[in-house]
């Protein structure tokens, strides 16, 4: 239901409504529609391929906008962080490499396989399950509603995805569908709804 | 053009080359440590691995300007640890190379595997050398290489 | 001297040399013999082997080290035959001359699995000739006969106590005459030859002390990156390079000539300026009148050639035996095979140094008289005037012999604007993956008609692809339409149909093909093994069974390998549940090979748990390189079956840029673990570089068919 509304209002609109909220209602008073428009802001750029390229529920990553499997065999590892001979940071350094085209930040690594926000097909999961593992202290590091919030705000491999540098051919890469200030503002709307989470499968 | 102070199996090296020049061709032709090879330029086939701080890594792809104060140690260095050693004899031993253009790389990628898992399962051996091309297909070799290297390390310790 | 080769001459040349390669891949060694100019017998000993005063004892090998251990092989046979310390030989690889060309084929070259095969009679003697004139000057010096003499590790042993080494021996012994005829050895007075010798270039492998002709270093050398048209042919419009030149390091950019169109060559003092140079240019391509190659119309153009009867290769039999077969015995297959591409480890390269009257050139060649003359003809020189060193190669599976030389011309166009400079052309590894001279694509389809018995009565076989030797020097080597290179392992096989025909189309296409490591038999064992084993299954024999009884009578090595793997896989009848065993057997270069793989299905593909192989190639001069060979060939063949294994065109562009696109086999992609076991023969040696190849392929399906009891017969093999 509130992804079919996701699909039907642009997100620009949806922005401007979801930052009018939080900088206008008290945290208590925010009501739990709000935070789902905004949930659903959010849920759009975690299901983009900057971030979910490594949410994988395999034990690879992906690459590109068309989330293709990490070529040359690159796999996930015990911690996310590749294997021995084959580590993410091989190849991923500090930052970004834009001279050969491959992107980096600090510690670059696959996220667990508890924050997998596909399936073992490699199609996202929806809004409800995406939000359910996010909200799941169980499986997120336990992190609360704040911690979440400066998660989105400040880590370093969430940054990333608003300046992913360029591809090999030098063309830039894309960037989630929200910049970065509206994916927080969103965020902040959402924490102070309570997280609320879509219902439904 | 910049000017980078590069520690390389374990001697200091100034190169005077533009930023962005890959790690691999620094040291190809500015250092002529030619050991390190060029296969593909993008990560896919390992075959420039060297390692950076102990981390096996595709040098095709970083920028020299990305290295820092970490420590280089290239095919032309391994040697100087028993590790790199062992599995270079290994290597020897076991008849592994055909036309040899991918070994330094495989090399590399074994030794950091084995730092990290002294007694590989197969498993282990095929992710972590999964990288790694070799035209010549030596992979049935290289794993016997490995095997021999990990139990020679095994007896020393 | 060497003869002026003009342009005209070269051709001439070239067709006459390489006629003998064609010839004695498709005839049989009689024949060749017969036609081709008997080889010099006497080779100067001095141009293969140096005795050095240290001991060391140095061979020349006239052959390019690509892999393949004939750096290693071809020293053993002259060792061994010269009684040589093992221990102290030295080899290097012989420069371009008229003395190190292939006594078979007449030019210096790799190729047809040739190198122990057609040099292991020249090397021998080579050896018995050193090892006369050193017992000869030992003899004289102490005054006995050289019958009184023996020989053993550099040493010679004379009556009483004498002894002298090599080493003290050979400034005197090589003012001897060289002896016209030798003994050579029975093979039990071997010492070296049979044996599992390590290789010698181990050592300098491991330790990144060797170099290949892309490690080539030399002073004031400047490097050259081509920048090609994006559709093969396509002609520079016009060039603004104001980007690429403004960089720190550029010396020039220029337009080249290609044997078809032009490029824009780029060169610079390092390899990192010149690739940012040539991303930098901004070219206009004319690409009118080019047919723009395109992958699936291809396909689907061959698959309708291929219900056309093309011209006849072979037909055996009565050509309507067909007819009498009731439909439902019949089996229609169509197969399909996509370009790949060579892709050797070591990116394509030369180095060439122009000076005017003179130039110097380091490549790592397959075919050094061709590629020297070629780069002779490009500076206007004569070949002898041209120093050709074979630098070691980075593997090259075919792709280091061409029919133009393109690459080394390419670098003698840059280098002659760059006089007394050296230049290193570099094709990238995207050059490589892009720049076509492909394994060309085919369609096959075969129709099958089954007796009661369950042996095929009738056998109807179109092959469709481009001719590997249309346009080529070789072009007058096609018969009747058909070039062998298509039909090979079909045409000849070995087994015995009654009524057997096979034809052949070969459109033409604008995409350059090119030999890639087994040539023809990559398609053909697979079409070949797949039918037979699906017939073994269908009459429910014993796949090894099926193909003894198929087989001629005559066909003597195969009938030995698959009687050895029937030996030596005995765990095909203990398999675990979801594993089975498929076959596979094929001759080709006069080497039978059988094969037995065990595979499942992991994650929707298949996984080789392990593979037996039973090899027939003669006498085998190292069992240890044989068996190398052999595990390595396996896993080369498996290019055409691994999921990214296909280089395809749309609209004229290839699709695949580098190893992401087209990525050969991994370490998990290829057996486990390879078993090779080899027929004891005291025949002449046949080649082993190319008949591992064949086979890999068609065994692994077969597994896979006995998992599944689907059929594949499109490649690459997407899911299973």
């Amino acid at each position: 239901m509130f992804a079919s509304i996701r699909l039907l209002t642009t997100v620009f609109v949806l922005a401007l409504f979801a930052i009018t909220i939080s900088l206008a209602a008290k945290p208590d008073r925010v009501n739990t529609a709000a935070g789902l428009a905004a949930w659903d802001q959010v849920y759009s750029v975690l299901v983009s391929p900057r971030c979910i390229n490594c949410h994988t529920a395999t034990n690879y990553p992906q690459q590109g906008d068309d989330r293709h499997r990490h070529f040359a065999n690159v796999v996930r590892g015990p911690e996310g962080f590749g294997v021995p001979g084959l580590n993410c940071m091989s190849c991923h350094q500090e930052s970004n490499a834009d001279s050969t085209g491959v992107p980096g930040g600090p510690t670059w690594h696959l996220a667990p396989l508890s924050m997998q926000w596909q399936d073992v097909n490699d199609r996202p999961l929806s809004s409800a399950a995406v939000c359910r593992a996010v909200t799941d202290r169980s499986k997120n590091e336990d992190m609360d509603g704040p911690s979440l919030l400066k998660h989105h705000a400040e880590a370093d491999l969430v940054l990333w995805a608003w300046n992913p540098g360029r591809r090999p051919d030098g063309t830039m890469r894309t960037l989630p569908p929200i910049s970065h200030q509206e994916f927080v503002a969103a965020t902040r709307t959402w924490v102070e709804a309570g997280t609320p989470c879509p219902k439904g499968r | 053009m910049a000017k980078y102070r590069l520690t390389v199996n374990g001697s200091e090296k100034t190169v005077d080359v533009d930023p962005s020049t890959p790690l691999l061709w620094v040291l190809r032709e500015e250092l002529k440590l030619t050991g390190t090879k060029y296969g593909c330029g993008i990560s896919a086939c390992g075959a420039c691995t060297v390692h950076v701080d102990g981390v096996a890594t595709r040098s095709c792809v970083v920028p020299v300007s990305l290295i820092g104060k970490r420590e280089i140690v290239t095919i032309e260095g391994v040697a100087s640890s028993p590790l790199g050693r062992a599995v270079q004899h290994a290597w020897v031993e076991k008849d592994v190379v055909q036309c040899g253009y991918c070994q330094s790389g495989q090399i590399m990628s074994a030794v950091a595997l084995l730092k990290g898992t002294p007694s590989p399962t197969d498993k282990d051996v095929e992710e972590s050398m999964g990288g790694n091309l070799c035209r010549c297909a030596t992979y049935v070799r290289i794993r016997e290489a490995i095997a021999s290297a990990s139990r020679q390390i095994k007896g020393a310790a | 001297m060497k003869p002026e080769l003009s342009r005209r001459s070269f051709i001439q040349l070239t067709t006459a040399a390489t006629g003998g390669l064609l010839i004695s891949l498709y005839l049989d060694k009689s024949s060749v013999l017969a036609q081709q100019p008997p080889p010099p017998k006497v080779y100067p000993p001095d141009a293969f082997v140096h005795v050095r005063r240290d001991g060391h004892v140095v061979i020349t090998v006239n052959r390019l080290e690509f892999g393949q251990g004939v750096q290693t092989s071809l020293p053993m046979i002259l060792a061994d035959e010269m009684d040589a310390d093992w221990s102290k030989v030295i080899a290097e690889l012989a420069r371009a001359e008229d003395v190190y060309k292939d006594p078979l084929f007449g030019i210096q070259m790799v190729g047809g699995s040739g190198s122990i095969a057609h040099s292991f009679q020249q090397y021998r003697e080579l050896g018995a000739k050193v090892r006369a004139m050193l017992v000869t000057e030992a003899a004289d010096a102490w005054k006995v006969t050289p019958d009184q003499c023996r020989t053993e590790n550099s040493v010679v042993y004379g009556p009483g106590n004498r002894s002298a080494r090599y080493a003290e021996l050979a400034d005197d012994a090589a003012k001897k005459p060289v002896p016209q005829s030798v003994k050579l050895k029975n093979a039990s007075e071997f010492r070296i030859i049979g044996k599992r010798v390590p290789r010698l270039d181990s050592h300098s492998k491991c330790d990144g002390s060797q170099k290949f002709g892309l490690d080539l270093d030399l002073p004031g050398m400047k490097i050259a990156l081509v920048a090609h048209p994006p559709v093969f042919g396509g002609h520079v419009k016009s060039i603004d390079d104001r980007d690429a030149r403004s960089l720190d390091g550029v010396r020039d950019v220029f337009e080249i000539p290609l044997a078809k169109g032009s490029a824009v060559a780029v060169v610079a003092d390092r390899f990192w300026t010149a690739k940012q140079a040539r991303d930098r240019l901004k070219i206009d391509w004319d690409l009118s009148g080019l047919e723009p190659a395109d992958t699936e119309q291809l396909f689907a153009k061959y698959k309708q050639l291929a219900t056309t009867d093309g011209n006849v290769a072979i037909n055996r039999g009565d050509a309507k035996a067909m007819d009498s077969v009731p439909r439902a015995n019949r089996i229609v297959a169509e197969y399909e095979f996509p370009f790949l591409a060579h892709a050797p480890m070591e990116p394509l390269n030369a180095t060439v140094k122009f000076e005017g009257d003179k130039a110097e050139a380091w490549v790592p060649s397959q075919f050094q008289t061709m590629d020297q003359a070629v780069i002779a003809e490009v500076l206007g020189l004569k070949p002898d005037k041209v120093t050709f060193h074979t630098e070691f190669a980075g593997g090259g599976f075919g792709r280091r012999a061409t029919t133009d030389s393109h690459i080394p011309r390419e670098a003698a166009l840059i280098a002659k604007r760059f006089r007394g400079t050296p230049v290193k052309l570099i094709w990238s590894r995207e050059d490589d993956v892009r720049g076509g001279y492909y394994r060309p694509m085919h369609v096959h389809r075969v129709e099958i008609g089954v007796g009661r018995d369950g042996m095929p009565v009738a056998w109807r076989h179109v092959v469709v692809g481009q001719s590997l030797l249309a346009g080529t020097p070789f072009a007058m080597m096609i018969k009747d339409g058909v070039d062998e290179t298509a039909v090979e392992g079909t045409k000849d096989t070995s087994y015995n149909v009654p009524n057997f025909r096979v034809t052949a189309h070969h459109p033409t296409v604008n995409v350059p093909v090119l030999w890639w490591r087994s040539v023809g038999h990559t398609h053909n064992a697979f079409v070949m093994e797949t039918l037979v084993d699906e017939l073994a299954n269908r009459a429910k024999v014993d796949p090894i069974a099926y193909r003894h009884k198929l087989l001629k009578a005559d066909a003597k090595k195969l009938h030995s390998v698959l009687d050895l793997l029937d030996q030596k896989s005995s765990w095909r009848k203990t398999l675990p549940r979801g594993r089975a065993a498929g076959i596979a057997c094929h001759e080709s270069f006069d080497t039978a090979v059988a094969c037995a793989v065990e595979v499942s299905i992991e994650n929707k593909r298949p996984r080789i748990h392990r593979a037996t192989v039973a090899v027939n190639c003669g006498l085998a001069v190292n069992p240890l390189s044989v068996e190398s060979q052999f595990q390595g060939g396996l896993g080369f063949g498996l290019t055409q079956l691994v999921e990214k294994g296909a280089i395809t065109l749309k609209d004229g562009h290839i699709e695949q840029r580098n190893f992401d696109g087209y990525a050969p086999p991994y370490i998990m992609d290829v057996p486990m673990t390879v078993d090779v076991h080899i027929v004891p023969s005291t025949e002449a040696p046949t080649g082993c570089g190319e008949p591992p190849v064949p086979v890999i392929s068609p065994a692994v399906v077969n597994a896979l068919s006995r998992l599944t009891g689907k059929r594949y017969r499109t490649l690459p093999l997407k899911t299973v």
